[in-house]
């Protein structure tokens, strides 16, 4: 399949077979109800994109799905043109910071480390290059200092900085990243943002579940709207709009909300 | 240490640490994925297992009945998990649900069997028969260097032994899917780590160390040793390696300790007789827990105001 994708610039950059991303007809229920229903998103290589969306609008669901986190109803997720277990080594994925248990007995390098795991596999010891990568990770996060504090001791910011380093470890070229702004101290936020662009810069692909309406414009080059169906996508300047937000969250932001964020 | 120590003791002794670890070793995973009461819930589903193997074959003999109590074991594994999954409920309940049933279950069939003339009682399921495993064989430690006495060691023995191996090569094969899908299973999977079939391994794992312990120690060690040395152990460090060290320590203390108070602890004391091996080693090991509870270096969960 050979589908050309006309941008809204009008520009045909990329087709859909080498899209970092590509989802069709994606649908997922966790009960009677669809959290998902028949979803198509693609993703533009090299470009940071926001999933945005109301509470409950299966932002981080269209994540799993597209991961195999979670089983879909139906459709399919291509990463890089292939089949997602074949291109499973080129994406990093970091979930919901309050998805795991952080009383876990582990220390904070050894987060890091899991993000080696498909280099080390069930068996291949630790050696000095994989510290190395695996702390230089940690500086990159400005969390060397930390790497032998047990992960419970940290602050919520400081947990998903080294969720952070535990994907920058995996050297993808796709990473996805579930709210990784929330509830993070504002130090955080500009570190992960400056990580986040530096990885764009290195012509990498990211894919963030956003919350915050008001920085969308900032940080983000693309926006995928949705609340349980696809509302828009596209890149900000033409798909950031009051229109389609009101689309999306039902009426439900208030007048002042709109304007700061498509203002 | 008298010339009675090695066949009389030694045998119950290796029984009960290789036990104790064995069950201790795969309840480190299952505490921290909050799954401790499955050891619970199997030594009780082996019940019906068992009685169900008599009715089938009609004798008391070991084998068919480890064969049946194994799986009775799986099946209330594969129930716990559909029941979960399905009604969407929390692993607690579910397998509260599956493992009061299969026992009650069992209960019925051994009434209707009219088994209770042969040695299919309820003592021997909770306490076992540590005291009784015996070696005539060994006159001496030089006995442990004969492979003839050797070969008559308890087969209660070779059989906890094989468990303790099996169970210590499955984590040591699958340690690193077992750590990183017990933190973050949705990371874990997103790395191609196949957590359904992980999960599903370390409770059928842990089922072949139970119903193995089961039969030689009961079920009242059985349960301890699967939530009361890791418990303790992760009381002990914050560090997942160093935490299975403490459960290993932990379940020897507990095994050793316990063998020798119940069989000398009542004689200091002045009361008369023995008690029960398997009932205070399962004392031991809550004991262990209630100090490592008050005194242990790594107590204070994170997020709960510092005391």
């Amino acid at each position: 399949m050979t589908l050309a994708l006309a941008t809204d610039h009008g520009a045909v950059v990329q087709t859909l077979n080498d899209s970092p991303l590509a989802v069709r007809g994606m649908t997922v229920s966790y009960g009677e109800k669809p959290a998902v229903f028949s979803v198509d998103m693609t993703v533009r290589q090299g470009a940071m994109t926001a999933i945005i969306g109301p509470n409950g609008a299966g932002k981080s669901t269209l994540l799993k799905a597209a991961l195999g986190v979670v089983t879909p109803l139906a459709g399919q997720a291509t990463v890089f043109g292939k089949p997602l277990a074949r291109e499973r080594h080129r994406i990093a994925y970091v979930p919901q910071r309050a998805s795991v248990d952080w009383d876990f007995p582990t220390r904070v390098i050894d987060v890091v480390l899991m993000g080696l795991y498909r280099e080390l596999g069930l068996l291949r010891r630790v050696r000095a290059r994989h510290m190395d990568k695996a702390m230089d990770c940690l500086d990159r996060v400005g969390m060397r200092d930390f790497a032998d504090r047990q992960i419970g001791q940290l602050s919520g910011g400081q947990q998903q900085r080294v969720f952070l380093a535990r994907a920058l470890a995996q050297s993808a070229d796709l990473y996805l990243l579930d709210e990784p702004f929330a509830g993070v101290d504002a130090a955080t936020e500009k570190a992960i943002i400056d990580v986040l662009k530096a990885l764009k810069d290195a012509g990498k692909t990211v894919v963030a579940v956003h919350h915050d309406l008001a920085t969308v414009a900032d940080y983000f080059d693309d926006v995928f709207l949705i609340n349980t169906r696809k509302v828009a996508e596209g890149s900000v300047d033409t798909t950031f709009t009051a229109e389609n937000l009101n689309i999306a969250y039902g009426g439900r932001l208030a007048g002042a909300q709109l304007e700061a964020a498509a203002g | 240490m008298g010339a009675e120590f090695v066949p009389l003791s030694l045998p119950p002794l290796l029984i009960g640490v290789f036990a104790a670890i064995a069950c201790a070793l795969p309840g480190n995973f299952l505490l921290l994925r909050r799954q401790a009461l499955i050891g619970d819930a199997i030594s009780h589903v082996v019940l019906p297992g068992i009685v169900a193997a008599f009715l089938i074959t009609g004798v008391v003999a070991t084998g068919p009945m480890m064969l049946g109590a194994a799986v009775a074991a799986v099946l209330a594994v594969g129930l716990i998990e559909a029941i979960r999954r399905l009604g969407r409920i929390e692993p607690g309940a579910a397998m509260g649900l599956v493992f009061t049933a299969m026992f009650a279950g069992g209960v019925l069939l051994l009434e209707q069997s009219d088994t209770s003339s042969v040695h299919l009682d309820v003592e021997h399921a909770l306490y076992g028969n540590l005291e009784s495993l015996i070696w005539l064989d060994g006159e001496g430690w030089h006995s442990l260097l004969e492979w003839s006495a050797v070969r008559e060691m308890p087969e209660e023995l070779w059989r906890i032994l094989g468990a303790l191996l099996g169970v210590s090569g499955f984590v040591w094969l699958l340690w690193r899917p077992l750590k990183i899908s017990t933190f973050d299973a949705g990371f874990a999977q997103s790395v191609g780590v196949p957590t359904t079939f992980v999960g599903l391994a370390l409770v059928v794992v842990s089922a072949v160390a139970a119903v193995a312990a089961f039969d030689a120690v009961g079920s009242i060690i059985v349960i301890a040793m699967f939530i009361c040395p890791p418990a303790a152990a992760r009381l002990m460090t914050n560090r997942l390696e160093v935490q299975i060290a403490w459960s290993a320590v932990f379940a020897t203390l507990s095994a050793v300790l316990g063998y020798v108070l119940a069989g000398y602890g009542p004689l200091w004391i002045g009361a008369g007789h023995a008690v029960s091996a398997a009932g205070m080693i399962a004392t031991v090991s809550g004991v262990i827990l209630a100090l490592a509870a008050c005194f242990g270096p790594c107590r204070t969960r994170s997020g709960a105001p510092a005391v």
